[in-house]
């Protein structure tokens, strides 16, 4: 472990054990100790020995509230993810790495989606994913696009975005790069009627999140470095719509890789929160069509709850005039990234999200609002709800020409 | 009156080694403790497993004696002891001409001292002072004093002795030929006086054995030293650091368990004092200041609590004076010495050489006795420590593992059928309710305090806070009665707050304070408290 690794912040533990109260995986599964114990509480005895080890860290979510709710200010998801990588416990299989490496998959499959798609979606391939992997038959993957937004990039908007005064950076991730290139495209939209051409980075890579929660530091590390290179090259913001993305590259990077990132950490911003700081000042103006009328249910993805940066994405869903917005109770949708795809982790994860299931039929909203991907498919398919990144609502609301007008461009 | 062969007096370490070493040569043995095991000095020491090293040089009989009982240690009380190793450091301003002496003291006591080089002594312990100018490896470890009292106890129990806590003895029963023949004893459970005979009378009460000796009729000078510790919340070493010079005070940082402490100080005290011994504020600040100096990390460390203790140190024999004091064995023959038969005393010595004092104290009995059955303590293993390696394999949750770690193969006879049982009494040291019932139904656990002693529950970096209420219950339910548990919750949670009071600063004074909200503001347990408790003096309440 290197000296910028060093947290000592579980000796700030005074036992309150509302990080327990406030665990998804505790309140459904009576395997999990609960962060207390496998964070602050389990530390001590690892230090004393690595035998101390509890297989049960494996039920950790990553999902982070605990630290949100410990009023110590102890970063119990950041001990439990290092004492699950120092385990060596959690030795990656084929699934794993199939499941963790976005990147490579999104690449393999983006040329042959057309046979994909539909491939992964019938029975028998769902079958022997789950005989086979170990991936559960109940979930379906996500459709690759037809072409990576990247080589969209290069061939529609690369020229047309250089044209603009101001610039700005834009980290896409994996999911909008090989699976929903829309909504990179809707950010362009947007930033481009506030007079904003978007540049992608130098070169970049998957964040890592599923690496790390996979046990595969080394890669993990290997692409945070490439990432932490182009976002020093951009040398200015670089903004993200996946709030998993931007808090591994701002919090998991130093926290768990050792990575320092402390020079570039604060310019890793979220668009919607650079969006609404914008207006917030008065720098940009959005204008937004009269016809659009809405229901919206926004959820707190558990990311988003760390970041603390719901309350931008809220704002400004709620700029738009019709839109009619509830704010769901936070909590856990149980997928956590790729725990949920697991064969003997799917009962958890829909227990876990059951309460917030529940919340948006209740609500019955047009589209349901949340900024993780991972939330998206796991609502999609556990309530039917169709669900769209704040990003996408407000680049369908959007008065293109009104805005551009309001902010004078050509 | 049922009669016994020997009575033993005190249940530190030293009467519950004699209790064993006579139980196993096949005498009737009775063992009396005014309070609990381990109350005095047994439990309130550094739990070093010393080499001997650090006597080398000032006192080569007991490095010698130290040596061969931490190699025989390690054999026969295999779970009371972890093999960390030790080194003996010099700082810059010590003096390195020291340590060639140091070492070949060491030899010369057969102790395997090893000078490496400072960068080997940092890869061994990173948490050493990395300003270290030279470094010396020898064979210290830590053992756990509790449990050592505890299980040559349970083992004499196994072996037909009878234990006794909360008997204290208030005076001797003499026949007409002045032989003492028994003694009176008050119990603190029903307050009622017994008596109890026996041929011989072993007097192995401590530093409280010279007002026992007194009560005989003989006098024992002793020079109680008070010494005061820190614990820290968790352990930042894992290898035994001591400062190689002349012994000082606060030079030696032991890993014990999960957590890991510096001492000592020596403070001569009146015998008086010996109930009431409390950390002074002077003492935590050199405490401190001197870990720091070993450990620099332990800046940033949590302090636990303090504690202190009180070194029997006695007058080598018929040296009324006390200049010639030693931390060597001393066996008295009161018969010979004093005229007074059936009493013998053994004292002096050291956690270390417990098993060494119950051997001559147990050998004088037995030829008293007419007993020819030789000591087998050197190579019986205590019960526990047998097949430590079979027993270690069946652990499987974080608990068992750490019971393991406690109890050795005895964990065969904790209960882990089911989710009760398996439940978490205490948090921080991961004691389960199964093993919380074992301490109490095997162990001879009455109360919390006793529990504490033989499972850790409360010991953690919580003091007690999420453990005292559930450790309540169960004592309740053992006992059949809630009102004495409450008292008892009450008592326990200020003998944990009589530690942290020294040292309440920083999250231990935010955790003591969470403490009051729950069990003072919401639970109200003020209310149970009663300020009679020997066994826990209370704080004055204006400090």
């Amino acid at each position: 472990m290197s000296k910028k690794m060093k947290d000592n912040s579980f000796q700030e533990c005074i036992k309150c054990t509302v990080c327990t109260a406030y665990c998804p995986m505790a309140a459904v599964n009576p395997c999990y100790i609960g962060p207390k114990q496998a964070g602050p509480d389990g530390e001590r005895y690892r230090l004393k020995d690595k035998k101390f080890y509890d297989y049960a860290l494996k039920y950790c979510l990553n999902c982070k509230r605990c630290e949100v709710a410990c009023p110590s200010g102890v970063k119990i998801g950041d001990i439990i993810a290092r004492a699950k990588l120092a385990s060596g416990e959690c030795k990656p299989g084929l699934r794993e790495m199939i499941l963790a490496n976005t990147d490579i998959m999104g690449s393999l499959a983006v040329p042959f989606s057309p046979i994909i798609n539909p491939v992964l979606k019938w029975d028998i391939s769902k079958k022997m994913m789950d005989g086979v992997l170990g991936i559960d038959h109940h979930r379906e993957f996500p459709t690759y696009a037809k072409e990576t937004f990247e080589s969209w990039y290069k061939r529609k908007a690369a020229k047309t975005q250089k044209k603009f005064d101001k610039k700005i950076y834009y980290f896409h991730g994996c999911y909008a790069n090989y699976n929903y290139p829309k909504l990179s495209q809707d950010l362009i939209k947007v930033l481009n009627a506030c007079g904003y051409g978007v540049q992608l980075l130098d070169k970049e890579k998957c964040c890592g999140v599923a690496l790390i929660s996979n046990g595969m530091q080394k890669q993990a590390t290997r692409q945070a470095k490439t990432n932490l290179r182009s976002i020093r090259k951009a040398g200015s913001v670089v903004l993200t719509t996946s709030s998993t993305c931007t808090m591994t590259m701002r919090d998991e990077y130093p926290h768990i890789l050792g990575l320092d990132n402390s020079d570039v950490r604060d310019k890793i911003q979220m668009a919607l929160k650079f969006i609404f700081e914008k207006v917030d000042a008065g720098e940009i103006k959005l204008a937004f069509k009269k016809d659009y009328q809405k229901k919206i249910a926004y959820h707190t993805a558990c990311h988003m709850e760390r970041l603390g940066w719901w309350i931008y994405s809220t704002q400004l869903l709620k700029m738009i005039p019709g839109v009619q917005l509830e704010i769901l109770e936070s909590s856990c949708c149980g997928i956590a990234g790729t725990f949920g795809f697991k064969k003997e982790n799917y009962e958890f994860s829909q227990s876990i999200g059951s309460k917030l299931f529940d919340n948006i039929r209740y609500a019955n909203p047009d589209y349901v609002a949340t900024e993780c991907e991972t939330c998206k498919w796991q609502i999609e398919m556990s309530t039917g709800f169709q669900v769209m990144n704040p990003i996408c609502i407000l680049a369908d609301a959007l008065d293109v020409e009104e805005t551009q007008r309001l902010n004078q461009i050509r | 009156m049922k009669h016994y062969d020997v009575i033993i007096i005190g249940g530190g370490i030293t009467g519950a080694g004699c209790a064993r070493d006579c139980a196993l040569r096949g005498l009737k043995v009775l063992l009396l403790e005014r309070f609990d095991l381990t109350n005095g000095a047994t439990g309130r020491n550094h739990g070093l497993l010393h080499s001997g090293a650090r006597y080398a040089v000032t006192d080569a009989e007991a490095a010698a004696e130290c040596i061969r009982e931490n190699m025989t240690l390690r054999k026969i009380a295999a779970h009371c002891v972890e093999e960390t190793e030790g080194l003996f450091i010099t700082l810059p301003e010590d003096d390195l001409n020291y340590q060639k002496k140091f070492i070949e003291s060491c030899r010369n006591a057969g102790i395997n001292a090893e000078a490496i080089d400072p960068k080997d002594a940092i890869r061994m312990e990173p948490s050493v002072n990395p300003s270290l100018i030279g470094a010396v490896k020898v064979p210290d470890g830590a053992v756990d004093p509790f449990r050592l009292t505890i299980y040559n106890a349970y083992d004499a129990q196994l072996h037909g002795a009878e234990v006794l806590t909360y008997h204290e003895v208030t005076s001797f029963i003499k026949d007409d030929s002045g032989r003492i023949v028994g003694v009176k004893a008050l119990s603190h459970i029903d307050k009622k006086e017994k008596e109890f005979y026996a041929t011989i009378t072993v007097n192995a009460g401590g530093i409280w054995g010279s007002l026992l000796a007194k009560k005989a009729g003989a006098t024992v000078n002793m020079f109680p030293a008070k010494g005061a510790l820190l614990i820290f919340g968790h352990r930042v070493n894992n290898v035994v650091i001591n400062r190689c010079r002349k012994p000082a005070d606060a030079d030696i940082l032991v890993p014990g368990d999960t957590i890991c402490l510096i001492g000592t100080t020596s403070t001569r005290i009146p015998i008086e004092e010996c109930d009431h011994v409390r950390v002074t504020p002077e003492e935590a600040d050199l405490l401190y200041n001197e870990s720091i100096k070993l450990a620099p990390s332990l800046a940033q460390t949590r302090i636990l609590r303090g504690y202190a203790g009180v070194r029997p140190l006695v007058a080598s024999d018929d040296d009324p004076s006390g200049r010639s004091i030693s931390r060597g064995i001393v066996c008295l023959d009161h018969e010979t010495r004093d005229g007074i038969p059936g009493l013998i005393t053994i004292t002096g010595g050291k956690l270390m050489t417990y098993r060494l004092m119950a051997e001559m104290a147990t050998d004088m009995v037995c030829q008293k006795l007419g007993n020819t059955q030789k000591c087998t303590t050197a190579t019986t293993p205590l019960v526990g420590s047998e097949s430590i390696k079979d027993s270690a394999k069946k652990a499987d949750r974080s608990s068992q593992k750490a019971a393991w770690g406690r109890h050795g193969s005895n964990i065969s006879q904790i209960a882990h059928d089911n989710a009760f049982d398996n439940a978490l009494a205490c948090e921080c040291e991961v004691v389960s309710v199964g093993e919380v019932n074992y301490s109490i139904d095997k162990l001879g656990a009455k109360n919390i305090v006793n529990v504490r002693r033989r499972t850790r529950l409360g010991m953690g970096t919580c003091q007690g806070e999420v453990c005292a209420c559930r450790a309540a219950g169960l004592i309740a339910k053992a006992n059949g009665c809630a009102d004495k548990a409450k008292e008892d919750l009450a008592s326990f949670l200020q003998e944990r707050w009589k530690g942290m009071y020294p040292v309440t600063w920083g999250n231990t004074v935010r955790e003591a304070q969470f403490t009051s909200y729950i069990y003072q503001g919401l639970c109200g347990v003020d209310a149970y408290y009663k300020n009679n408790q020997d066994e826990h003096p209370v704080l004055e309440k204006e400090k």
